[in-house]
């Protein structure tokens, strides 16, 4: 048997095939060594498709050797082989993290419960952009997220359980409508398999079934991506669970819901029918438009650095979807690119506040008052993370907005590049409300005598740092495989 | 419920029936309504209702938590195992129809195994949520 030929299986199997091991060995010491030998052997397997898949080759497999489109298939092209390779990433980066700030966070009992489902959390993620099923995308979906609200009620706050329970219920919402706009696609096509889909729906997409599905769909996966007014769950789910948990939702959860939408637009409805037939570009606009200057404003009068971001997150959402709207090789490439580059960003940001919470005991501003003094590395990466978050040339942020701007641009859209300004201002505010109390601050009583965060917290938090700079100065990997997504969607979505 | 001599008697007395049953759903699967998902509600039920006659602590002598522990996740590695062994012999993965030299019988054999794999997981989670429901409050949290 050739390894090679099974790798988008194995993508998938691995981290599954862990969790139960994990709750097996019933240790939480060797639940973690499982877990993350699990979630490098994904990045191994992500890495190795996408170098696959780098020339724009299209890599099927199919499930039980059932063939397309009768069985399930996966279905791995330079799109998903990007994705998986941002889910895996993260996931390796996160889960040493894990060990020393779970420690602090959840009790002992409950550690290999929480690998468990931080394997199956990652499972979940992985197979909504590998799998090319409509169903198995939902049963993915459910999975992800099913995991998700769990290891967001083990935050130690008693309000994570609340967050949690409004997760479920926004979450729950967001599933029911993307199974009913998949269910309205398979009454009116016969088949789940999306490149079968795609081929059967040219003919009748004018339909209103059709329409009612796109409609569904729409809405479904914005609940799950926090698209601006269905974004209520966000900010207490991020608050409020654990910091190890918080930076990894915030840089996969999000993006695969909008690999998601992103798929269902271009590779089954068509480019041609989504954007130009429809009213649905402006739409989108609108709701970009509204997060990116709400969401700012909101996180700017913030008193809790995790909550802050997590508007902020709202917001850079706001410019995905921006990109997203504009229709164009261009935009579409801002799209993804700014898809990566924020979960970068936002992860390294959120592990950084990890650090933070675990010496100063909080993440309220006035807590962290003086924080530099105290904690000039961890200082350091979070105002590093919030000038990526304006936009600065160098960091990550920057490339993204480039793309978002040089797009308007060319659609002779001024409007829209001066809004993307605007907003990046915005985004200013909020960072100096930071930068003023950890620096220009009287150091917290709680912070008296404490030290730098310990190395096995901090490591991974760095090495994010440093790819917020490498990814802001050397584009080839992350630009060069959104242009290349970029390409390829518009290409085959007429 | 010490001194409720029919209700013990009678519970005693289905028990192995509901067992048979669940055993006969499971196994007939193949060709009438039922599978690994109901036959594990079913063999579930069988302990829920010697816990509701006998007590919680009696039940948890005779299936501790770490066996339904074991069980939730056994069954998952079992239905993955089957799925892995399709990828040894030189199949995909979830492949049955290598898993003999007839496939017709592969097909069989896969299906055997990944529906006990079910049932395991199953009746292992339905336990596990009602011994969490009923242990609320004497538990440590």
């Amino acid at each position: 048997m050739s390894l090679a030929l099974h790798l988008p299986a194995l993508q998938v199997v691995i981290p599954l095939i862990s969790a139960p091991l994990a709750v097996l060995v019933r240790r939480g010491g060797w639940a973690f060594l499982i877990v993350t030998a699990a979630s490098w052997a994904a990045l191994a397997a992500a890495i190795a498709l996408w170098l696959a898949t780098a020339d724009g080759a299209t890599i099927s497999y199919a499930l039980g050797n059932w063939p397309p489109p009768w069985g399930i298939e996966y279905r791995v092209d330079r799109l998903s082989s990007f994705v998986l390779l941002l889910v895996s990433a993260t996931a390796a980066i996160v889960l040493p993290y894990a060990r020393a700030s779970i420690e602090r966070e959840i009790p002992h009992a409950q550690h290999y419960l929480f690998y468990a489902m931080f394997a199956l959390c990652l499972t979940g993620l992985l197979g909504i952009a590998i799998t090319g099923d409509a169903f198995n995308a939902f049963v993915f979906l459910e999975i992800s997220s099913l995991s998700g609200y769990v290891l967001i009620a083990l935050g130690r706050d008693r309000r994570a359980l609340v967050a949690a329970y409004q997760y479920l219920i926004m979450g729950s919402i967001g599933a029911t409508f993307f199974v009913i706009g998949v269910g309205l696609l398979y009454l009116m096509t016969g088949t789940l398999n999306l490149a079968d889909m795609a081929e059967r729906i040219g003919a009748i997409r004018e339909s209103r079934s059709v329409l009612a599905a796109l409609a569904f769909l729409t809405v479904g996966i914005s609940l799950k991506l926090a698209l601006f007014p269905l974004h209520q769950w966000l900010p207490n789910a991020y608050t409020y669970a654990p910091s190890v948990v918080t930076a990894f939702l915030a840089a996969t959860a999000t993006k695969v819901s909008i690999y998601l939408l992103i798929r269902f637009y271009y590779s089954v409805f068509g480019e041609s029918f989504v954007f130009q037939k429809l009213p649905l570009p402006e739409i989108m606009l609108v709701m970009s438009i509204a997060a990116m200057f709400v969401a700012s404003l909101v996180a700017a009068f913030q008193n809790d650095l995790k909550r802050l971001l997590a508007y902020s997150s709202v917001s850079q959402i706001g410019y995905i979807t921006l990109g997203l709207s504009y229709d164009t090789v261009n935009g579409l490439t801002a799209s993804l690119v700014h898809m990566f580059n924020h979960a970068v960003t936002k992860g390294g940001l959120f592990l950084f506040v990890g650090c933070a919470v675990a010496v100063a005991g909080g993440s309220s501003l006035a807590r962290l008052s003086g924080l530099a003094r105290v904690m000039p590395l961890t200082s350091f990466g979070i105002v590093l993370g919030g000038l990526s978050l304006i936009g600065v040339p160098g960091t990550c942020g920057f490339i993204g907005k480039w793309y978002l701007i040089l797009a308007a641009l060319e659609k002779g859209q001024w409007g829209l590049a001066m809004a993307v300004v605007t907003s990046s201002l915005l985004a200013v505010a909020y960072v100096w409300r930071f930068v003023e109390t950890a620096y220009f601050r009287e150091p917290h009583a709680s912070l008296a005598g404490r030290k730098e965060a310990p190395p096995a917290l901090l490591a991974p938090a760095l090495l994010l740092a440093g790819a917020m700079l490498y990814f802001g100065l050397e584009t080839s990997v992350s630009l060069g495989s959104a242009a290349g997504a970029a390409v390829m969607l518009m290409a085959v979505g007429k | 419920m010490r001194h409720d001599l029919v209700l013990r008697v009678i519970a005693k007395l289905m028990m192995p029936f509901t067992l048979l049953f669940a055993l006969y759903v499971q196994f007939h699967g193949d060709f009438g309504p039922g599978g690994g998902f109901q036959a594990g509600v079913i063999a579930a039920a069988m302990v829920i209702l010697y816990a509701l006659i006998y007590g919680l602590d009696q039940a948890r002598k005779a299936l501790p938590d770490w066996l339904v522990e074991t069980m939730l996740a056994g069954g998952v590695l079992l239905y993955a195992g089957v799925g892995m062994a399709g990828l040894m012999l030189g199949g995909n993965f979830l492949d049955y129809f290598v898993l003999h030299a007839d496939p017709v019988q592969g097909q069989h054999r896969g299906i055997f195994w990944v529906e006990a794999g079910v049932a395991v997981t199953v009746s292992g989670v339905m336990l596990k949520i009602f011994y969490m429901f009923a242990g609320r409050g004497r538990d440590p949290e």
